[in-house]
């Protein structure tokens, strides 16, 4: 009893104290005609931080120089490239910061990261704490099993064992499908993509349920890459990946969102999208052969940042 | 920092739909709870026997114990993990390995035993010195009284040596129990991939591992009374 009581005041001093920080934050952006914001500080220190990924194949990844190269990370140069353009500087400097699934969102919200380049999908949930610029591709859930196992629909896995990663959206929709169609499947969780895709590598799972693009980067670049197929009934619609900023800054997601729309728009992000999706890459050559969809040609045509996946 | 604070959000449906947020790290916790009691279970009688196998008079028996010391001490527990996970399986006979695979909660079993014999290794440490403290002449006075080798050990040498041990063994207790969270790299959903899973699920990173983190000390605490409770009750008379 004592200890709760503590408890609950140490809780509210904290959610006092981060109101006061919002307000704060709030009446030094008043200013009509001035600079605000993430802008304000690009502007004031002549940085951009950009966040990548170490692993995620083709979007965000280290190449052979353990340099961050990908399809996400070319976006946010082109955006940083625009923010310089808007601001009048005659020099920015990018600075590269390394994120990982769990710190993505805080090093956005604290300031650390300015834009996050990666494979995260935009959803409600996530858009309480950042915002979303324009989406830059479609994926929809779908699993990966070895050939040999003759697996094509959500029904082949009745009664088998599959992985997917802990903590992703994709194994709350293969939870509920096992609910819904009552396919008593026994879901191991694993705690990465590489991790997932190796226990259907030993045997330990029959299926690894995931986004399908990722699923096809681990498939390309596995030992035996024509050993594994990807089941051709999806178990959602297509949901959006998008590019992570800091949310309530009005004026720097206006500049993001403009940059984003223009590439998307212009020939130069279909040459982007062929480059990464349907050339090979960096560092060994493979080739995702993921030629653009009928939904992405749609949300390339008329940009979007929407998190809803029937806007697509 | 621009972050939108939610400490309700325990009390919120996860959406896994089994219960709140709450739910979820609670039955993480049960998790590591019953991966840390019984791969203690395993720590301490094996690393008891081989701490005493240390400290026998035979040099075989010696060398067994610390060819199992350096071994399971030296590589590293996340190495060891994936090594019972992945590898094991692999060498066995083919129909025993896929048992193993398709086993349900495997990755408990697995988790206990790698942490089981990681943690004996150490406990093992613990047990040799512990015998070794000891003045020589109460092993001597045990030949003395006529006593075998093993009543010496079981009346003389292990019920003084464990009193001597307990505040290392506490302290060994307490590392396993947050080993636990290694076994997050095999699947085992306890405490710390719960943790994980729910600041993906709801995007309150701080708020989860704040959590996590009152739970885990939370734990320790509680060990850490019972422990200095049973101190003072077994102590040596004289000794303190």
């Amino acid at each position: 009893m004592h200890f709760g009581h503590h408890r609950s005041v140490a809780l509210s001093a904290a959610v006092v104290l981060a109101s006061a920080m919002g307000i704060t934050l709030g009446a030094s952006g008043a200013g009509a005609q001035e600079l605000t914001g993430t802008l304000k500080k690009i502007k004031e220190t002549g940085e951009i931080t950009i966040g990548y990924r170490d692993a995620s194949v083709p979007f965000s990844y280290l190449d052979g120089d353990q340099k961050p190269v990908g399809y996400a990370f070319e976006i946010c140069k082109k955006i940083a490239e625009a923010v310089k353009t808007n601001l009048k500087l005659t020099k920015l400097e990018v600075k590269l910061n390394p994120v990982t699934s769990a710190t993505r969102i805080p090093l956005i919200a604290n300031g650390t990261v300015d834009l996050e380049c990666g494979s995260t999908t935009n959803n409600v949930d996530r858009q309480k704490q950042v915002a979303f610029t324009n989406t830059h591709f479609l994926t929809a859930t779908r699993y990966v099993a070895k050939k040999s196992a003759k697996l094509d629909t959500i029904e082949d896995l009745k009664g088998k064992t599959v992985v997917s990663t802990s903590g992703t959206t994709n194994i709350r929709q293969i939870n509920e499908a096992n609910t819904a169609r009552s396919l008593g499947l026994t879901i191991l969780p694993a705690k990465d993509h590489a991790e997932a895709f190796l226990m259907v590598e030993t045997g330990r799972a029959a299926a690894f349920v995931m986004d399908d693009v990722l699923l096809a980067s681990l498939a390309a670049s596995s030992k035996e890459p024509g050993a594994y197929a990807i089941s051709t009934e999806a178990l959602s619609k297509p949901e959006p990946y998008g590019i992570m900023l800091r949310k309530d800054d009005a004026p720097f997601k206006a500049v993001v969102d403009e940059a984003t729309a223009k590439l998307y728009k212009s020939p130069e992000g279909k040459v982007l999208y062929e480059t990464w999706f349907t050339k090979p890459i960096p560092p060994r050559g493979i080739n995702l052969s993921l030629p653009m969809s009928d939904p992405m040609k749609k949300a390339f045509e008329s940009p979007s940042d929407s998190a809803d996946p029937a806007a697509y | 920092m621009n972050y939108n604070w939610n400490w309700r959000i325990f009390f919120e449906p996860s959406p896994e739909g089994t219960g709140t947020y709450a739910d979820m790290l609670l039955s993480g916790l049960s998790w590591t709870i019953a991966t840390a009691l019984c791969s203690w279970i395993i720590a301490f009688s094996l690393g008891s026997l081989i701490g005493v196998l240390r400290t026998l008079p035979s040099r075989g028996a010696q060398r067994v114990g610390t060819t199992y010391v350096e071994l399971f001490r030296n590589i590293p527990l996340l190495v060891q993990m994936f090594l019972w996970f992945y590898v094991v399986p692999e060498i066995l006979p083919g129909s025993w390995g896929t048992w193993l695979k398709q086993l349900p909660n495997s990755s408990f079993y697995t988790a206990v035993i790698c942490l089981g014999f990681f943690t004996a290794s150490r406990v093992a440490e613990q047990v040799r010195t512990g015998i070794e403290t000891l003045p020589r002449g109460q092993r001597m006075a045990g030949t003395a009284l006529g006593l075998t080798t093993w009543q010496t050990y079981r009346y003389v040498l292990l019920p003084n040596a464990y009193r001597v041990i307990l505040p290392p063994l506490t302290s060994e207790f307490l590392n396993n129990l947050k080993n636990t969270s290694v076994a997050l790299t095999i699947g085992l959903l306890e405490l710390t991939a719960r943790a994980r899973s729910m600041q993906e699920f709801s995007s309150q990173v701080f708020e989860s591992f704040t959590a996590a983190t009152v739970i885990y000390l939370g734990i320790s605490l509680i060990v850490v009374t019972v422990s200095s409770k049973l101190e003072t009750r077994i102590a040596v008379p004289g000794s303190r």
